[in-house]
């Protein structure tokens, strides 16, 4: 296990070299006048020169390892330039708005991964009848489901028709509480300040900004989990292990529960991975959608408006997550399933 | 298994059959779309023709039978010429991003070793962007256009092929019959096309078969993200595009311009839906233990 968690770590630089590789040829791709924005830090740089001296003075022209040289120091110092989109920088854009992000993240990943497990076990157990039909069919249904149309038809219904979950991240009213002097923001996540400051009307209100969001990002994941858990589980249900068990009379509650859904569960936390990954692009569709004022839409509205540093910011930072989540789900897998030590 | 056993089990299978059916239905609509919904003029089908100048969406009348969405583009012709753009991006992405897949795949896997390496570490560096982010970076870089949400889909799109088939070649790469000919010294090419590929292909078809359905609702996500198609084009993405500003409806009635939703988003719908039925199935005849 040791062998394989320290290979782990020995690709990481690669990996990340290889990013930032990728993501600087995308750089490439634009004209010299249109990469400015990426080396910049204030408009104000830019005032009262044309633009073949900063050209030459940003080292445009240069041959491309010398730029790639460039661009990567100020990246290892959290400088991805200037976004227009924003009006301010890109690292400051993008932390403004991580708390939003994180905050629709979380509450959207705990119905995902509980919810999507419970069925997908019940699912397995009642394998070929009824619920499980019904669960199949719902869940591809549910896995087809263009994630923006769901979430328009949610705000069309929920906030169109019976005005329960409004767009947004905040009212009006909440909001003005949330900017007042009195209210402090430990965390930056409204409901957990909501709380601390024992504001309730915050608490409610977040909540009532944050079910659509979370229901859309939700109800395609929720699938997707189902899927895994149920065959998984119906794979060990038949291993010979669970059949001793129940021979020996166990009653079938503790077969289901202690027996077959622990180890049916391994092989689930892989999806973990390609969850973060679909989670981190649904967030710009879902908060685009809602209006909710978050990265995801940060990034939308950058490429809507081709603020290049921006997006390429962005990017950069969803890659630098994902790589640290699947660092963590590789290495934890490798604690839990025994197995997996020894490729 | 054999291709005619296969069809025949789609065929009776009510859930693949029911995806067949909703396939074929849109494709006889893109083939007959110049009859269904003629052109103004053949050199720009796919330009949605508008009704007239008003900004708000009107619902099914004479002429135009679901409806015009914002900007009176009609949103028939809009659906009808949208299933050619829906299929062409489907196939042509599939079909080259599959094709990428495959290859890096199988050569990894059967040369192994440093090849092996080099390549599944450049796997790894292409999965490490969020697909849609990636998708949508390149696409704005590119410029907008559907050609270029096409090269963005392909260049972010083979990572998982590539997975897929590099593992299956690693289990089949220890048969017997495959050693066998390798020890009768028979030419790479020979071995991996004639033994390889043919058996490992039926789990990457499947895995094709999912992939048209995410890979259309990508493209329309991108429209809707303002990066896809042009205004104007015949495209889904772009029909729900239309239809954002106007979902919370108007006097009177809040479902008041559902048509400019659903209708489009059904479509995107059914489609993703036939091909995950159809790969669904697929997977059922060929893995009948997880079904």
């Amino acid at each position: 296990m040791v062998n394989y968690i320290i290979r782990r770590f020995l690709i990481l630089p690669f990996i990340l070299f290889g990013v930032t590789v990728l993501v600087f040829s995308m750089i490439m791709m634009l004209g010299p006048y249109q990469r400015l924005s990426t080396y910049i830090n204030d408009p104000a740089q830019l005032k009262g020169q044309d633009m073949d001296e900063l050209v030459s003075k940003y080292g445009l022209d240069d041959p491309w390892y010398e730029q790639y040289g460039r661009w990567i120091g100020g990246v290892l110092q959290g400088d991805f330039g200037w976004s227009e989109s924003a009006g301010q920088p890109v690292t400051e854009a993008i932390f403004s708005r991580f708390p939003a992000t994180l905050e629709l993240a979380l509450f959207a990943v705990i119905p995902v991964v509980m919810g999507g497990i419970w069925l997908g076990v019940l699912s397995a157990v009642h394998h070929n009848q009824k619920f499980d039909h019904i669960i199949r069919i719902v869940s591809t249904v549910g896995w087809s489901f263009p994630t923006f149309v769901f979430g328009l038809m949610v705000l069309m219904v929920f906030y169109g028709v019976l005005g329960w979950f409004p767009p947004g991240r905040l009212g009006a009213d909440a909001a003005a509480i949330v900017r007042s002097a009195e209210f402090i923001q430990y965390t930056g996540l409204n409901v957990l300040d909501g709380i601390l400051n024992l504001e309730f009307g915050v608490v409610v209100d977040s909540f009532r900004h944050l079910i659509g969001p979370i229901v859309t990002l939700a109800i395609v994941w929720w699938s997707y989990i189902l899927r895994i858990t149920r065959s998984s589980m119906l794979e060990t249900l038949r291993k010979d292990y669970i059949r001793t068990a129940r021979a020996k009379g166990v009653a079938e509650k503790f077969v289901i529960n202690k027996h077959a859904r622990r180890n049916a569960l391994i092989p689930v936390v892989t999806v973990a991975g390609p969850m973060v990954l679909g989670l981190l692009g649904g967030v710009v569709i879902v908060e685009s959608v809602f209006g909710y004022r978050g990265i995801g839409q940060y990034a939308a509205q950058a490429a809507q408006q081709l603020d290049y540093s921006g997006i390429l910011g962005v990017a950069m930072y969803f890659s630098f997550l994902l790589i640290l989540i699947n660092l963590i789900v590789d290495v934890s897998y490798a604690v839990i399933d025994p197995r997996i030590r020894l490729e | 298994m054999e291709w005619k056993e296969i069809l025949g089990r789609l065929l009776t299978n009510k859930l693949s059959l029911f995806g067949l059916i909703i396939i074929l239905f849109f494709v006889l609509v893109a083939v007959f779309a110049p009859f269904l919904a003629p052109p103004r003029s053949p050199e720009d089908a796919y330009e949605i023709p508008r009704a007239g100048w008003q900004v708000e969406p009107q619902p099914p009348r004479e002429g135009y039978p679901f409806g015009t969405a914002q900007g009176s583009y009609d949103i028939f012709y809009g659906m009808v010429w949208g299933t050619r753009t829906a299929f062409r991006i489907g196939v042509i992405v599939v079909g080259l991003s599959s094709f990428i897949g495959i290859s890096i795949g199988t050569i990894s896997a059967y040369y192994g070793g440093k090849i092996d390496e080099f390549f599944m570490r450049i796997t790894d560096v292409f999965m490490s962007i969020p697909f849609l982010v990636a998708a949508m970076v390149l696409t704005t870089i590119l410029g907008k256009g559907l050609d270029n949400v096409m090269i963005a889909l392909v260049t972010f799109g083979w990572m998982s092929t590539a997975r897929l088939m590099r593992s299956q070649v690693l289990e089949i790469k220890n048969e017997e019959f495959v050693q066998a000919s390798i020890a009768l010294g028979a030419k790479d090419h020979r071995i991996i096309f004639k033994h390889i590929i043919a058996n490992c292909i039926f789990p990457v078809l499947i895995q094709a078969f999912m992939r048209m359905g995410s890979m259309v609702i990508t493209a329309s996500a991108l429209s809707f993200l303002g990066v896809g198609a042009p205004e104007g084009y015949a495209d889904w993405g772009q029909m729900i595009t239309f239809a954002r500003d106007w979902i919370l409806g108007g006097q009177g009635s809040a479902l008041k311009y559902w048509y400019t939703v659903v209708i489009p988003g059904a479509a995107i719908m059914f489609f993703s839906l036939s091909w995950n039925l159809l790969g669904d199935a697929f997977r059922d005849i060929l893995d009948p233990k997880l079904k």
